[in-house]
């Protein structure tokens, strides 16, 4: 199991001809991605590298039976794309695209939420189920399968993560890049929510930044509902206040939003939370290692006592 | 973007917003004729109105330029109903420093002027319309601690905030018009004049996608006006390319001279004070690198993304930009490669190197792959470069290199 994505989804590329789509494409199936079809409207008759290309994302839905999307058209597409993605009955919609107005995302959120499907992003490098299925652009051989479910605002500081971990062999369920927008599809408390539930996904990592308070709102639902371990690491802890650090979502705005304060909502929901994002592979590895014994001794435990009251019913007979 | 309180004055005119009115000036020759206009329009007394971007203006205090050290004036922003004490102010305010609790020590020089309209008010009231990110939509803010900052009433009298929520479908309705006016204690003409005034403003806001619109102070005049007495917009970025004419009101002189630079290179660029210069591919990775320089006792002198494929045109524009910083003592280059090759990004690297010049320690640290190839071809270059294998490593060489 993973979440989101795994080897049997159908991925329909929404504009699949165009210089990011075709690049990604096919590094997505050489990656073993299952890439049923393109979107692209007016080239209804063609085809890219033999993946077949529709004028709707309805008839890649009918015909090939695609149920997820990835969208790579410019941002004042992309909204449009994202709803015909929707409404053609796709169920996860991942949305690639950089630079959509604020106000067109609320209106898509708006109409999204109300939807049983998972849009993720805009602007983020997508999802990745290791040696199963690639929707995104991060590079797939520093994945590694495995039990981690890794949440992240970022790109290269995800790859970053993600590296670390494989390298010290911890593999991965699922790795999502949920975005760097202001408005995005899921939040970090709706993928968490998503891993607590994955019976493959052991522990967390999750990534931040500065900017809105969607961390902590996660750090409140990870207190009340979540037993794996989560390792926590916030992007911009130097950024200064009321500028917006490359992603339209990362400014401090009126004091809220620093670093310090996400960090400290984790720490109180009993997130490792690490200081250095050099150390969240190794953070990880130590976590596991301490779960592991207390697991050990609590199913030593079990089995003592389980072992104490066979003795005692064997006695009493 | 940020745009200035008469630009903004100008823009809510456009959409029928009641403003306080005026006229804006960059040169003291112009005085004359916006005060001789302003009385044309029967105006008999003054506001003179510094025009920076940051805030507390009022509360500043203007310095001399050439002698950081003399104060000129106390208050960025002079209520007066005497033409001279008007042109007194002008004088003093315009071409000096203007230091305020958000320009930092270093202040700003005041280029433009608002000579407005002085008016009489009763009541001072606070409104902001802003992107509640939590809920994904709009939130209109009101308060009747008016003239205070918002943070402020916030953090200590935070039941003074009423907000209503905008549904994106059907955009702001009376009835939460009227749910503000009546939680703000307005009644007769005040009330019949702040529906039709927070309805216009939500317009203005909405169609200029603007991504805060803060009114501080809204004033109830004596005569049971609603106006704007000051007025600040910013706008989403993502969205100028659809409101040329906003875009417009760009003013370079607010902005840092590297920073108006590197945007001709699109690069994102942001200076700050250190003396660790960076250069990351993407935005995550380049705030975590400036908090490992910041961790290993380093201090970034900036914050620059140069984008995902780390373009040897791309890292050639930020070493200029990052170079031109005199502060730069140091440059750690932390790429991710990913999909591209680092072999081809260390290329792109060694030559940029070649044609800038660079004459102080760079700390190269490129990981994905041909990440080996990458690090031989920098080895043997012959330039002065110290290859890190982890980033914490070349947190650890850079600030070596510094010290």
């Amino acid at each position: 199991m993973s979440i989101l994505i795994n080897k049997k989804s159908h991925v329909v590329v929404q504009g699949i001809t165009g210089g990011e789509g075709s690049f990604h494409t096919t590094q997505m199936i050489e990656y073993g991605t299952k890439v049923v079809a393109g979107v692209v409207p007016g080239k209804g008759d063609q085809n890219f590298n033999g993946v077949p290309i529709y004028n709707t994302v309805s008839e890649a839905v009918k015909i090939q039976k695609a149920d997820t999307s990835v969208i790579f058209v410019p941002p004042l597409f992309a909204p449009d794309a994202i709803l015909e993605a929707a409404y053609a009955g796709i169920k996860t919609i991942v949305c690639i695209t950089e630079g959509i107005p604020a106000k067109d995302m609320i209106k898509v959120y708006d109409v999204i939420k109300k939807m049983n499907v998972h849009l993720v992003g805009p602007n983020c490098p997508g999802v990745i189920t290791p040696g199963e299925c690639k929707v995104g652009i991060m590079p797939g051989f520093i994945h590694r399968r495995g039990k981690i479910g890794v949440v992240s605002r970022s790109g290269t500081l995800t790859y970053e993560a993600v590296k670390q971990l494989s390298d010290l062999k911890i593999g991965q369920s699922t790795c999502v890049g949920i975005g760097g927008d202001p408005v995005i599809g899921s939040t970090f408390l709706d993928i968490i929510k998503l891993f607590n539930e994955d019976k493959n996904t052991d522990a967390i990592v999750m990534i931040g930044e500065i900017g809105g308070t969607a961390e902590e709102e996660a750090a409140v639902y990870i207190k009340k509902n979540v037993k794996k371990p989560v390792v926590g690491f916030i992007a911009g802890r130097t950024a200064p206040p009321g500028r917006r650090m490359g992603h339209a979502g990362a400014i401090i705005s009126g004091g809220k939003g620093t670093a310090a304060e996400k960090m400290e909502a984790m720490r109180k929901a009993g997130i490792y939370v690490v200081e250095s994002p050099a150390e969240i592979g190794i953070t990880m590895k130590k976590v596991l290692e301490k779960f592991k014994s207390k697991q050990i001794k609590k199913t030593e435990n079990k089995r003592r006592t389980i072992k104490k009251s066979q003795t005692r019913k064997s006695k009493k007979k | 973007m940020k745009i200035h309180e008469y630009q903004a004055k100008e823009l809510l005119k456009k959409f029928g917003v009641p403003i306080q009115d005026g006229i804006a000036i960059k040169d003291i020759s112009k005085f004359n004729s916006a005060i001789s206009q302003l009385q044309s329009r029967g105006v008999n007394q003054y506001a003179v109105k510094s025009q920076i971007h940051a805030g507390g203006r009022g509360k500043g205090k203007l310095f001399n330029p050439k002698n950081p050290g003399e104060l000129i004036l106390e208050g960025g922003v002079k209520f007066t109903t005497s033409i001279e004490k008007a042109r007194e102010y002008a004088e003093k305010i315009l071409g000096n420093l203007l230091v305020t609790h958000q320009t930092g020590p270093e202040g700003k020089i005041v280029k433009t002027l608002f000579i407005a309209e002085g008016l009489d008010y009763k009541k001072e009231l606070y409104l902001g319309i802003l992107l509640d990110r939590a809920v994904s939509k709009n939130v209109i803010m009101a308060s009747t601690e008016g003239g205070v900052e918002i943070e402020k009433v916030a953090a200590e009298t935070p039941e003074k905030i009423l907000k209503v929520w905008i549904e994106p479908s059907i955009g702001l309705q009376v009835f939460q018009a009227r749910e503000l006016a009546f939680g703000l204690g307005l009644k007769g003409n005040a009330f019949k004049s702040f529906i039709p005034f927070i309805m216009k403003l939500y317009k203005a806001y909405e169609e200029t996608d603007a991504s805060l619109l803060e009114i501080n102070p809204l004033i109830i005049t004596n005569d049971d006006r609603v106006v704007a007495l000051d007025a600040k917009m910013n706008f989403d970025d993502n969205a100028l390319d659809r409101h040329p004419e906003i875009y417009a009101y760009r003013d370079l002189d607010e902005e840092a001279p590297l920073e108006i630079e590197a945007s001709k290179y699109n690069l994102n660029y942001i200076k700050l004070d250190g003396n660790v210069g960076c250069m990351v591919n993407g935005a995550g990775l380049a705030m975590a690198t400036m908090d490992i320089i910041k961790l290993a006792g380093g201090e970034p002198a900036n914050f620059l993304d140069v984008g995902g494929g780390a373009s040897s045109e791309a890292v050639e524009n930020g070493f200029k930009i990052i170079l031109s910083d005199p502060a730069v003592k140091a440059i750690l280059i932390n790429i991710f490669g990913g999909i591209v090759r680092c072999d081809r990004v260390a290329q792109g690297v060694i030559e940029a190197s070649k044609k800038v010049n660079v004459n102080i320690p760079v700390v190269v640290r490129l990981e994905g792959t041909n990440a080996k190839e990458a690090a031989e071809l920098l080895d043997n270059s012959g330039l002065n470069f110290l290859v890190a294998k982890s980033l914490k490593e070349a947190a650890e060489k850079v600030t070596l290199a510094i010290n």
